[in-house]
C-alpha cells in the first residue's frame, strides 16, 4: 500500500511524536500465550523472584511488538519496513499493583537513498531506565 | 562452563512447515495490543494492496520457538537456560508473513563470542515459504551471563 508518510516530507534528526503505553499483568499472561513464551519470569511473581527479579518481568519481544507498532502506526504500512533490531538494555518490571507504563520516542537518524529512512527508537520507564533502543528502515511514500 | 566454540557456523535441519492462519495473526495482534485492521480484516488488507490479512513484524518470534529448540537444547552447546538473556533481536524482511504462508527457517549459530565475563550467542535463521519464496532473516543474540573463559 505504500507508507502515507513522504519522503521529501522528512528530515535527518526529525523527532517523531513519543507515544506511551502501560504494561500490566494481564498484557503479559496473554503475550506468553500468543507468542509460546511460556517463562515463568514473565507471569509468576514467586517465581521471578526466586531467580533473583524484582518482580514479573516483560518479554523483551513484548517491548519490541509495541516498538514496531510505533513505527508501522507512523508509516502507516506495515510492508515498509525493511530491517528492524532492537537491543534490550533493562528490565520492564510489571508489579500486579498498577504495572508500568513504557514511553517509545523516535527520530529520523539518516535519509537514505530510495526514499528511505533510518529510525532510531528508545524506549524508556518512568524510572529514568532505557529498557530498549532500537533501530528501523522504513520505505516512505 | 563456557559454550562450545565447536557449534559456531553450524547450521541446523529445516524446521517443519508452519502454517500461518488469519486466526493465529488477529490473536498475536490482539495479545501485543495493536488494533491495526491490516492484522484482521480481510477487506482492509485488500485496500491496503494485500492478498490476505498480513501480520505484524514481530509475529516472526512464534517461529524462533519452534526452530531455536534443537539448537539451544543441544547438551553439547553447554548452553544453561537459567543463565540466558535475550540481547537482542533483528529481522529483515523481504516482505510482510501474510495468512496463507507455509513457512520453513533454515537456523544457524553464526557466532559466539565473550565480552566480558558473559558470551554471546547469536542466531540466525532464514525463513522461507515452502515454495521457496525467502520471507525474512532474524537474527538473535542470546546472553549467556557469566559463562566467558577466565584467563589466569
Amino acid at each position: 500500500m505504500g507508507a502515507r508518510i513522504a519522503a521529501k516530507d522528512v528530515k535527518d534528526g526529525q523527532a517523531l511524536p513519543h507515544w506511551s503505553y502501560p504494561v500490566v499483568r494481564q498484557d503479559l499472561v496473554r503475550y506468553a500465550n500468543a507468542s509460546g513464551d511460556g517463562n515463568p519470569i514473565h507471569q509468576d511473581e514467586e517465581f521471578a523472584k526466586s531467580v533473583g527479579l524484582p518482580d514479573v518481568i516483560a518479554h523483551g519481544m513484548q517491548t519490541m511488538a509495541r516498538m514496531g507498532q510505533y513505527v508501522t502506526d507512523w508509516t502507516g504500512d506495515p510492508g515498509a519496513l525493511e530491517l528492524f533490531k532492537t537491543r534490550f538494555s533493562a528490565m520492564v518490571v510489571v508489579p500486579a499493583d498498577g504495572g508500568n507504563t513504557v514511553t517509545v520516542a523516535g527520530k529520523v537518524a539518516e535519509t537514505l537513498e530510495g526514499d528511505r529512512v533510518k529510525i532510531d527508537l528508545v524506549a524508556t520507564t518512568p524510572d529514568g531506565a532505557t529498557v530498549a533502543k532500537g533501530e528501523a528502515i522504513v520505505t516512505l511514500g | 562452563m563456557p559454550l562450545n566454540k565447536a557449534f559456531e557456523g553450524r547450521e541446523f535441519a529445516e524446521s517443519p512447515p508452519y502454517e500461518v492462519t488469519a486466526e493465529s495473526i488477529r490473536e498475536f495482534a490482539d495479545a501485543i495490543g495493536d488494533p491495526n485492521p491490516l492484522y484482521r480484516d480481510e477487506t482492509a488488507a485488500k485496500e491496503g494492496g494485500y492478498d490476505a490479512i498480513i501480520a505484524p513484524p514481530t509475529y516472526l518470534t512464534k517461529l524462533n520457538f519452534i526452530y531455536s529448540a534443537e539448537m539451544m537444547l543441544d547438551p553439547d552447546l553447554g548452553l544453561n537456560y537459567a543463565l540466558v538473556v535475550h540481547g537482542e533481536q533483528e529481522y529483515e524482511y523481504r516482505r510482510p508473513v501474510k495468512a496463507g504462508d507455509v513457512l520453513v527457517a533454515k537456523p544457524k549459530i553464526a557466532s559466539i563470542t565473550a565480552k566480558g565475563r558473559n558470551e554471546l550467542l547469536v542466531t540466525e535463521a532464514v525463513v522461507s515459504t515452502t515454495a521457496g519464496e525467502q520471507v525474512a532473516v532474524a537474527r538473535s543474540t542470546i546472553v549467556s551471563r557469566g559463562t566467558a573463559p577466565q584467563e589466569g
